[in-house]
């Protein structure tokens, strides 16, 4: 099975692969194009002045501000609910727990402008003005169930008998959390942690619905991409965003890679 | 066992909390679901059933005021032909993602699965996972440099002759439009992309799940390659595409934005939400455009779940 693919299927994943990253690599061509008006190709010439102009429009620091914050406080609460959820789904069987897993998955499962529209109706209902919080409570939510997926693949690797010798050997629950099912889960929190402040940093569909006037960062781009004013510094600004959401993928990646053996999972 | 002496009960607080959820799993689990399910049924649950009623509410004619009075209006108006239409034009788009989605992520899934190994799977890995974070918006935004008029394709198809050929894809009614950032084709084109690692990521947990002695069986068994692909892996593989489809299918019929910036003039399903609860102001027919998706999805869930997509999640 290991040996060498057929030259047809080595070719098509490779062509997927390049159908899924050339649009990227023209997102950073046309950062550094010095035409503003039009999306001419190949660009006329080339120029860095672009960067220099992000850097000193408060507009787009603003934007960044509050997207780091709600994500920030957004994946807090994911965490805390993720892993509540986790630790009661991972083993336990009981009545109800396919309707509660299908609970978790819901907010992305269905449509975001459902989530968006059903949340704003309820703001609406409760008369809850818009704010920072209602551009929360609509990232946590959407948020708990990576944080959740995150834990409970580690908590179904990590083998109960770890948990059977801690106490065997004299530890009651709260002390074996601690020392054990924490340690063992530390990694794939940071990394489900991680997945969710990238899903709100870049969430724009159910932004747009519970947020009032304040302007996260996908919010701003979107204002720019119906109405521009400075082509080349959207470009520069989403390869930013690209960076940013890069760096806890690869973080997340490298975290959770050896989870196929974790200690005593080979019981 | 039985011979052993049962151990002191523990006087401290802590030690009996200690045992009583030791003893009792499903009061700890009751006890640790408790959170979640409280916000998730709250605000989430909460949110879809004020959803669900303000559907039934009614738009007065004149002063084009949303009243809470009980009626069927709002979905007798959705079932009008123009809407009726934007409902299934916005269906046949996220049926035709969705395979398309299937068809090009399955070889990547493959390889990835059953052929590379160690740095190269891990290569792979990191290859579908940056596109998918790198921003929904700077996904969407790319396909606008790449199609525009002026754009990547245009010079692409000025330098090999083949102008002709997307002119002729233009002209399919149906299908084209007056250039490819505002064609049906476009929005393919941007759907697709946007949800390829969706479909990915799931095919190839499923794919390597397929346990190796399967395969070896059938072939030891006489099978050729073809007829082992047919029969062994893509069976096995089924979870996989089902729990992709849920979200290349969802994402389709939700999204408000791709078609809004690479799409033609006609609306899609989204787009309608979004308008009639903005500029249009009339929250009922908004919410009952949006129990549209959360009926399909509830059907094509419970089917997705019979074909054991969940467990490929």
């Amino acid at each position: 099975m290991t040996e060498r693919a057929p030259l047809a299927l080595r070719l098509a994943a490779g062509a997927g692969l390049a159908f899924l990253h050339l649009p990227l690599a023209f997102i950073v061509l046309y950062a550094f194009s010095s035409e503003e008006k039009s999306y001419q190709f190949p660009p006329p010439s080339y120029t860095t002045r672009w960067f220099e102009v992000v850097w000193q429009r408060q507009d787009i620091w603003d934007a960044i501000a509050l997207s780091v914050r709600v994500g920030l406080i957004a994946t807090a609460l994911a965490l805390v609910l993720g892993t509540l959820a986790a630790g009661a789904l991972a083993r336990t069987r009981f009545f109800g727990r396919e309707a509660v897993s299908l609970l978790i998955v819901l907010p992305i499962a269905l449509p975001g402008i459902v989530t968006g529209i059903a949340l704003r109706a309820a703001f609406g209902v409760a008369e809850i003005p818009f704010s920072f919080w209602t551009i929360v409570l609509g990232h946590a939510t959407f948020c708990i169930v990576v944080v959740h997926n995150n834990a409970v693949a580690r908590l179904r690797r990590t083998s109960p008998s770890l948990i059977e010798a801690s106490m065997d050997l004299g530890a009651d629950a709260f002390q074996t959390f601690r020392h054990v099912v924490l340690p063992n889960l530390a990694t794939a929190l940071l990394a489900g942690g991680m997945l969710a402040f990238a899903l709100s940093f870049d969430e724009v569909i159910v932004t747009t619905f519970t947020a009032g006037q304040q302007t996260t960062l996908p919010i701003w781009m979107l204002t720019e991409l119906i109405r521009p004013r400075q082509r080349p510094v959207t470009n520069v600004v989403a390869i930013f965003v690209m960076a940013v959401t890069f760096l806890p993928i690869l973080a997340a990646y490298w975290l959770t890679r050896d989870t196929a053996d974790v200690a005593g999972a080979g019981k | 066992m039985s011979a052993l002496p049962a151990p002191a009960a523990p006087t401290s607080l802590r030690g009996r909390l200690s045992d009583l959820v030791v003893r009792r799993p499903r009061l700890l689990a009751g006890l640790l679901l408790a959170p979640p399910l409280i916000w998730l049924g709250l605000v989430y649950v909460g949110s879809l059933v004020a959803l669900l009623v303000q559907s039934f509410w009614t738009l007065d004619d004149f002063t084009g005021a949303v009243v809470p009075d009980f009626s069927f209006a709002a979905y007798a108006e959705l079932l009008q032909p123009a809407n009726r239409d934007i409902v299934l034009r916005t269906v046949a788009m996220a049926a035709a993602v969705t395979l398309a989605c299937g068809a090009i992520a399955f070889p990547i899934a493959y390889y990835a699965a059953r052929h590379a190994r160690g740095r190269t799977k891990a290569a792979f890995y990191l290859l579908v996972m940056l596109p998918l974070w790198s921003s929904y918006l700077v996904r969407v935004y790319a396909w606008k440099l790449i199609l525009a008029k002026e754009g990547v394709v245009t010079w692409f198809a000025e330098r090999t002759g083949t102008t002709a050929l997307i002119d002729g894809l233009l002209a399919i009614p149906g299908i084209g439009g007056p250039s490819l950032s505002v064609s049906y084709v476009g929005t393919f084109l941007v759907f697709v992309y946007l949800w390829l690692p969706y479909m990915i990521l799931p095919l190839q947990a499923s794919l390597e799940r397929v346990p190796k002695s399967f395969v070896e069986a059938s072939g030891d068994l006489g099978a050729r390659p073809g007829q082992t692909f047919r029969h062994v892996i893509l069976p096995l593989a089924l979870p996989g595409v089902a729990a992709g489809s849920i979200f290349t299918f969802s994402l389709t019929l939700g999204d408000y934005i791709a078609p809004q910036i690479v799409g033609p003039s006609a609306y899609f399903l989204g787009q309608v939400v979004y308008v009639q609860q903005g500029t249009a102001g009339n929250i009922p027919l908004a919410a009952a455009f949006s129990v549209v998706p959360i009926v399909i999805m509830g059907v094509y869930l419970t089917v997705a779940r019979r074909m054991g997509a969940f467990d490929a999640l």
